[in-house]
């Protein structure tokens, strides 16, 4: 189970740590037990993300993976945004180990509920649909099956 | 060298060991099993390492057989033995639920397969307890196998106490000695062991060498059938450079053993007290004896350990983890849970191990690595001060 350069990279040197206050949207996904927790946090102006940080509790993959979904986020709309798969964000890593798989599930879950959050702040609808990591049946662990070149 | 922490992973080979093999890999490479004058060389060789393993043990050289290492030695001692004692299946066998894997996995096997199986829970102080294993004994208890001090908390087990209660069952005694080899004093008739296993690259010695003792006597049918070198009971042209390796690296070991227990128990206790008194809720996992003197095991709470693994090899590190993200496996470690230790405190375990080249200054200096990891990770985290600070 090796780590790529950017992964490593972006664990070094993680992107857009730490939290807005009096964040437009907050999203807060996983739970302690399976040791992965991620809080998202974005400002938005006119439905564009002008703004996101994050913190996470979890395993180098759980930062490098929260790191890269802040920065493929910050700057877009959040139609666009909410639409950014797992895949995206592993690929965009040069890939994960396939046991690792499931961070990248955190990181577009965690980025999913803080737009939804902003959304019904805003008394307008939630576009996300289910967030998978918020389901309390949700076993991360079983997403290692998933293919990277899919 | 310096600021590797992982000597129960395994261990460099010393110099003086490799000094001692190299002529085996040119000059005297000769098969042992042949007749000629360089395959007797080879033989004389093999033997007289075989004597230099069981002296320490208190062991006859016959009672030792030469495998690939300990998973091979921990296969052969259960499945060998039970081949003989129960061919169709309907033997009870105990072990341990904080085994290596190399017995947990055989166990379960073999509990698939027709025997069956107790698996005894270890206390929370980190042992095994012989009251535990009394109570788990049946009329075909066959086989008892515990490990003698267990490879990521460091607790040494009473191993007399458990193998005279296999005994009075009827049942064989094999302890998985991997860990305590060259730590502890061995001695397998004062203690009552049966078989035991050993890895040599755990001892300074090289990779792809252990023994097993096996007690005369004991009834044994071998895993690995062939050529019926090592009197019929491991079969395949005997590694005599590396058992050569593995006798010097013993010997090394054990003449150097209390000298390093007293040294390297002094730098434990000063790794547990420097990393619990300047982080706060961090704490030793269990601090119970007997213990190696080598292992320091520690939970840093809200933290993830992997995390921990890697920040610190950034700084030129090697340490190990229970967390279930540093493994494939994605289970936080099966030792810490079998001993009570909760699966979210778990992932942030921190096993340092050290060895015959750690010093006071590597301690010291990965102490003040640690800290600013650590404090990092735990701003960077969402629930740490919600958890364990009382906040929010």
């Amino acid at each position: 189970m090796l780590y790529s350069d950017k992964v490593m990279e972006h664990f070094n040197n993680p992107r857009n740590v730490g939290i807005l206050d009096e964040a437009d949207g907050v999203g807060e996904v996983g739970n302690p037990t399976c040791g992965d927790m991620m809080k998202i946090t974005i400002d938005v102006d006119d439905d564009t993300i002008s703004d996101i940080k994050f913190q996470t509790l979890g395993c180098g993959a759980a930062i490098a993976t929260s790191s890269m979904v802040t920065e493929m986020a910050k700057g877009m709309d959040i139609h666009d945004a909410v639409n950014i798969t797992k895949k995206q964000v592993a690929d965009e890593l040069d890939g994960l180990p396939a046991p690792k798989m499931h961070c990248s599930v955190l990181a577009t879950d965690g980025l999913k509920a803080a737009i939804d959050d902003y959304l019904v702040k805003q008394g307008r609808e939630p576009i996300a649909g289910d967030i998978e990591s918020n389901d309390p049946d949700f076993d991360p662990h079983e997403e290692s099956d998933v293919e990277l070149d899919e | 060298m310096t600021r590797y922490f992982d000597y129960a992973a395994t261990t460099p080979t010393d110099p003086r060991v490799v000094e001692e093999m190299l002529p085996y890999y040119t000059e005297h490479f000769g098969n042992p099993n042949s007749l000629y004058t360089i395959g007797r060389d080879a033989y004389k060789a093999l033997e007289n390492a075989r004597e230099r393993i069981a002296e320490p043990l208190g062991a006859k050289p016959e009672e030792i057989i030469f495998t690939s290492g300990g998973t091979e030695s921990d296969n052969a001692a259960l499945v060998s033995t039970l081949w003989r004692l129960a061919p169709e299946g309907g033997a009870h066998i105990i072990t341990s639920a904080y085994e290596h894997h190399a017995i947990l996995e055989v166990v379960e096997w073999l509990g698939k397969h027709g025997h069956e199986i107790s698996i005894v829970k270890p206390r929370k102080d980190g042992h095994v307890a012989a009251d535990d294993i009394e109570a788990a004994m049946r009329p075909n208890t066959k086989v008892v196998s515990v490990i003698m001090a267990n490879n990521e908390i460091g607790s040494i087990n009473d191993i007399a106490t458990i193998a005279q209660i296999a005994h009075e069952g009827g049942a064989l005694m094999h302890t998985d000695a991997v860990q305590a080899l060259g730590k502890i004093e061995i001695d397998v008739e004062a203690l009552g062991i049966d078989m035991l296993s050993m890895s040599a690259h755990k001892i300074y010695g090289p990779r792809g060498i252990g023994a097993l003792y096996l007690r005369r006597g004991t009834r044994f049918d071998p895993l690995i059938k062939g050529g019926g070198q090592e009197s019929r009971r491991r079969s395949g042209t005997q590694n005599v450079v590396g058992a050569v390796g593995f006798a010097k690296a013993l010997e090394i070991i054990v003449a150097e053993m209390d000298s390093e227990a007293a040294r390297l128990s002094a730098l434990r206790d000063f790794l547990i007290d420097e990393v619990t008194s300047r982080l706060e809720n961090t704490l030793a996992t269990v601090e119970s004896d007997p213990r190696l003197p080598n292992i320091v095991p520690l939970l840093v709470k809200g933290v993830e350990g992997e995390a921990m693994l890697l920040q610190l090899d950034n700084l030129g590190f090697s340490v190990s983890t229970g967390s279930a993200c540093s493994s494939g496996s994605l289970e936080a470690s099966h030792v810490l849970l079998s001993i009570g230790v909760p699966q979210e405190i778990a992932h942030g375990s921190l096993r340092l191990s050290m060895g015959r080249w750690t010093t006071k200054e590597d301690c010291v200096e990965l102490v003040d690595a640690l800290i600013p990891i650590v404090e990092r990770l735990r701003e960077m985290s969402p629930v740490y001060k919600r958890m364990f600070c009382g906040e929010g």
